[in-house]
C-alpha cells in the first residue's frame, strides 16, 4: 500500500475521529449521544485552565509526578551497547501509568455530573487505578474483569475490593480483556443515563483514543524535558510494550515529529507468532471492534480470535487505532516478544537493577535486550517501565518453580 | 425502488394491522435446522424475518443471543453460509421480507461491495447493523441504499429530537425503535412509554415504526402492536429454541416446532391488537 507521509504525525484524528482509515465511532445508537457529549465536555475541559491546574495538583501530590527518568547503569553494562534509561511509571501511585489517564477521565466524569464509573481491566492495573480515584472522589465503581484474569491477577482483585470497587468476573467468550470490554459496553448501554465508562487504553470509539493519548502524553513530555536536563538532547530511541497501547502512545506521541528518534512498540507474541499470541499488527489485519477500526486478530469470516499472552494486560486481540495508523505510515516499528522472552527479561531486570517490572513492560525490556547491544554506547534509549511486578509475583513464582 | 419490506408494510396498513417481526440467529443450532426454522416462520405468522449474522463479540446482545451466535459459529456458520441460507429460503418464498441483523466486522471483512451484490442476489431486503450509527453512513448505509437494499436504523430512548433527523435521514424500510436503554433480552418495555416514543418519532418520519427489545409474550406483543406498526421478538424465540436442544446443544425433533409454536402464539397476540387510530 502506498501511503503519503503526512506533514505532522501529531495532527490526528480528523473531526470524525479517524487516523487514516483507523478509528471512528462504531457504536450502538444508544451510546452515540453520550459519546458526542463526552467530546464536547472534553473540548471544553481542555480549554479551561482551571481543569488543567486542578489536574496538575493531583498529578504532583496524589500520583507523585514527575516520575523519574533513571539511568539503568548495570543493565547498560550488561548489554554492552546503548545507554538505557527507564521511565519509572511503575513508581506512580497505584503502580502503573494507568493512573494518568484515569485521573483525567474521572475529572471529566465529575464535570459531566456522572456518579457511577465503570471500567474494564485485564491485568487489573487500570481497574486498581479506577477504584483508587473513585474512592478518592466518592464515586460508585464497577470493574469488569475476565474470569481467567481474576484468577491470575488475584492481588489486584483484592486491592480493588479493598478500595470499595465491585469486581464483576466475566464468564462470556474467552473470559479475558476483550470480553471484559464487551461486558462493560453492555453495562454502559443499560445504564447510559448515570454512568461514565472509563476506558483504560487508547482504543474504543472517538474521542477515547484521543483523550487517553492526551492524558498519557505527560509520560513523553516529561521524558523530553528530563532527557534534555541530563543529556542535553533528545533520546535516540524509545521502546514500550503494547496491548491496547496507552503507555506506548503516551511516551511516543510527543516525539513523533522528531525524525531522529527511532520508535519501537513491542506486542505480545505469546507462545510465538505461528501459535497463540496477542500481536495484532504482526498477525492481524484491519477490522472493526469495540467502537473503532484497527488491526485485529480474526479469522477469514471476521470472527475475533482468542489472543494469548502470559501478561493479562497485553492479552487483547486488538490495538489502539492510532498505532495501526503509525504502523501503516511507517513512523513506529512494531516488534513482538514471546512469553519466554518476557520472563527472561523480568528476571534480568529484577536481578540487575533491583526493579521487579510488571510482565507487560518486561516485553519491552526483552526487545531492549536485542536492540541495545547493536547500538553504540552514546545511543540514548528510553524504555517505558509502565508498571511494577508485585501483582505478577505469585504467577511468575509458580512458573519459575515449575508449577505451571 | 420498492422492496419486499415496503410492499409488506403497505399490505398490512391496508389490513389495518401491526406487523409481527421475528428474530432468529442464522445457523443456530446448525445450518439445516436453521433453514427449516426460517421456512417455518412465515407459515406460523411472521410478517417480517430478521436473521442474525453470528458474531463472536455482540456488544449489544444479552446472554441468550450471545449464546445463539456462539452455537452457530461452533457449528461452522459464516456470513457466506448465511447468504446461502437466504438463497435457499427464497426458493420457496419470494414475498416475506428478510432483513439481516448483526455487527459490521464480518461484512467489512467480506468486502462491502461484494457483500451487497451477494446479499441482493440471495434475496436479502434490508440490513440492521448495530454498530453503524449515522456518523458512519459512508461505510455501508449509503452503498446499501445504492444497491437497492433498505438500511434500517435503530432509534433509542437516548435519541432525542435534535438527533432524530440525523438518525432518520438515510433510513428506509422501517425504523427499529429500541424500547429500552439496554441489551437484547433484558428488561420489559412499558407499552405506554413506548407509545409516546413512537408518536414522537412519527412526527419526524412517514416510515413504519417497529418496536423491539424486551417483548417476550403474546400479551406484551399485543400491547406493543396497539402502539406501533410492528413488534419484534428475538430473545424469547432463541430461548424456546435453546430449551429444545439436547444436552450437547444439538437440535432435536422438537426444535423447529418449538420456535414455530411460540411464533404462532405471539402472532395471535399481535393480530388481536386494536390498531391505534392514525
Amino acid at each position: 500500500m502506498n501511503i503519503a507521509k503526512p506533514n505532522s504525525y501529531r495532527s490526528g484524528p480528523d473531526e470524525r475521529g479517524h487516523f487514516g482509515i483507523f478509528g471512528g465511532r462504531f457504536v450502538a445508537e444508544t451510546l452515540m449521544p453520550l459519546i458526542l457529549d463526552l467530546e464536547t465536555a472534553y473540548t471544553a475541559a481542555k480549554a479551561d485552565p482551571a481543569f488543567q491546574a486542578e489536574m496538575n495538583g493531583y498529578l504532583k501530590n496524589y500520583v507523585g509526578r514527575p516520575s523519574p527518568l533513571y539511568f539503568a547503569e548495570r543493565l547498560t553494562e550488561h548489554l554492552g551497547g546503548a545507554k538505557i534509561y527507564l521511565k519509572r511509571e511503575e513508581l506512580n501511585h497505584t503502580g502503573s501509568h494507568k493512573v494518568n489517564n484515569v485521573l483525567g477521565q474521572i475529572m471529566l466524569a465529575r464535570r459531566m455530573g456522572k456518579k457511577r464509573i465503570i471500567a474494564e481491566t485485564g491485568a487489573g492495573q487500570h481497574g486498581v487505578a479506577t477504584a483508587t480515584l473513585c474512592a478518592r472522589f466518592g464515586l460508585e465503581c464497577v470493574v469488569y474483569m475476565g474470569a481467567v484474569d481474576v484468577e491470575r491477577q488475584q492481588p489486584n482483585v483484592i486491592r480493588m475490593e479493598m478500595l470499595g470497587a465491585k469486581v464483576m468476573p466475566v464468564q462470556s467468550g474467552t473470559r479475558t480483556l476483550k470480553d471484559a470490554m464487551n461486558e462493560a459496553l453492555r453495562d454502559w448501554v443499560t445504564n447510559v443515563h448515570n454512568t461514565f465508562y472509563c476506558i483504560g487504553t487508547v482504543a474504543g470509539p472517538h474521542p477515547y483514543p484521543t483523550l487517553v493519548r492526551d492524558f498519557q502524553s505527560i509520560i513523553g513530555n516529561e521524558t523530553k524535558a528530563q532527557m534534555q536536563e541530563v543529556e542535553g538532547r533528545l533520546p535516540d530511541s524509545l521502546v514500550a510494550c503494547i496491548g491496547g497501547g496507552s503507555n506506548a502512545m503516551g511516551l511516543f506521541h510527543p516525539f513523533l515529529d522528531d525524525p531522529s528518534v527511532e520508535i519501537f512498540g513491542v506486542e505480545a507474541a505469546g507462545h510465538g507468532l505461528t501459535q497463540l499470541h496477542a500481536a495484532s499488527i504482526a498477525g492481524g489485519r484491519p477490522g472493526v471492534l469495540h467502537g473503532n477500526r484497527t488491526y485485529l486478530l480474526m479469522d477469514a469470516d471476521g470472527q475475533i480470535q482468542d489472543a494469548h499472552s502470559i501478561s493479562a494486560g497485553l492479552d487483547y486481540p486488538g490495538i489502539g487505532p492510532e498505532h495501526s495508523w503509525l504502523h501503516e505510515v511507517g513512523r513506529v516499528n512494531y516488534l513482538s516478544a514471546t512469553d519466554e522472552e518476557a520472563l527472561a527479561a523480568f528476571q534480568l531486570l529484577s536481578k540487575l537493577e533491583g526493579i521487579i517490572p510488571a510482565l507487560e513492560p518486561a516485553h519491552a525490556i526483552a526487545k531492549v535486550m536485542e536492540l541495545a547491544p547493536k547500538r553504540p554506547k552514546d545511543h540514548l534509549m528510553v524504555v517505558n517501565l509502565s508498571g511494577r511486578g508485585d501483582k505478577d509475583v505469585p504467577q511468575v513464582g509458580d512458573i519459575l518453580r515449575g508449577k505451571k | 425502488m420498492t422492496t419486499r419490506i415496503d410492499t409488506r408494510f403497505a399490505e398490512l396498513k391496508k389490513q389495518g394491522r401491526s406487523a409481527f417481526v421475528t428474530y432468529v440467529m442464522a445457523g443456530d443450532p446448525d445450518l439445516t435446522t436453521s433453514l427449516n426454522i426460517v421456512k417455518a416462520l412465515p407459515r406460523a405468522g411472521a410478517d417480517v424475518i430478521e436473521l442474525g449474522i453470528p458474531f463472536t463479540d455482540p456488544m449489544a446482545d444479552g446472554p441468550s443471543i450471545q449464546a445463539a451466535g456462539l452455537r452457530a459459529l461452533k457449528a461452522g456458520m459464516t456470513l457466506k453460509k448465511t447468504l446461502e441460507l437466504v438463497r435457499d429460503f427464497r426458493k420457496d418464498d419470494n414475498v416475506t421480507p428478510l432483513v439481516l441483523m448483526g455487527y459490521y466486522n464480518p461484512i467489512y471483512v467480506y468486502g462491502v461491495d461484494k457483500f451487497l451484490t451477494d446479499a441482493k442476489t440471495a434475496g436479502v431486503d434490508g440490513l440492521i447493523i448495530v454498530d453503524l450509527p449515522p456518523e458512519e453512513d459512508d461505510e455501508l448505509c449509503i452503498p446499501a441504499l445504492k444497491a437497492g437494499l433498505n438500511f434500517i436504523r435503530l432509534a433509542t430512548p437516548t435519541t432525542d429530537d435534535k438527533r432524530l433527523p440525523a438518525v432518520l435521514a438515510n433510513t428506509s424500510g422501517f425504523v427499529y425503535y429500541v424500547s429500552i436503554a439496554g441489551i437484547t433480552g433484558a428488561a420489559a418495555a412499558n407499552a405506554n412509554v413506548v407509545g409516546e416514543a413512537v408518536a414522537r418519532i412519527k412526527r419526524h418520519t412517514k416510515l413504519p415504526i417497529c418496536v423491539g427489545f424486551g417483548i417476550r409474550t403474546p400479551e406484551a406483543a399485543r400491547a406493543i402492536a396497539e402502539k406501533a406498526d410492528g413488534s419484534v421478538v428475538g430473545t424469547a424465540l432463541v430461548d424456546a429454541l435453546k430449551n429444545s436442544l439436547d444436552a450437547e446443544g444439538r437440535a432435536t425433533a422438537k426444535t423447529v416446532n418449538a420456535v414455530a409454536e411460540l411464533t404462532a402464539a405471539l402472532a395471535q397476540g399481535v393480530k388481536g391488537a386494536q390498531q391505534a387510530a392514525e
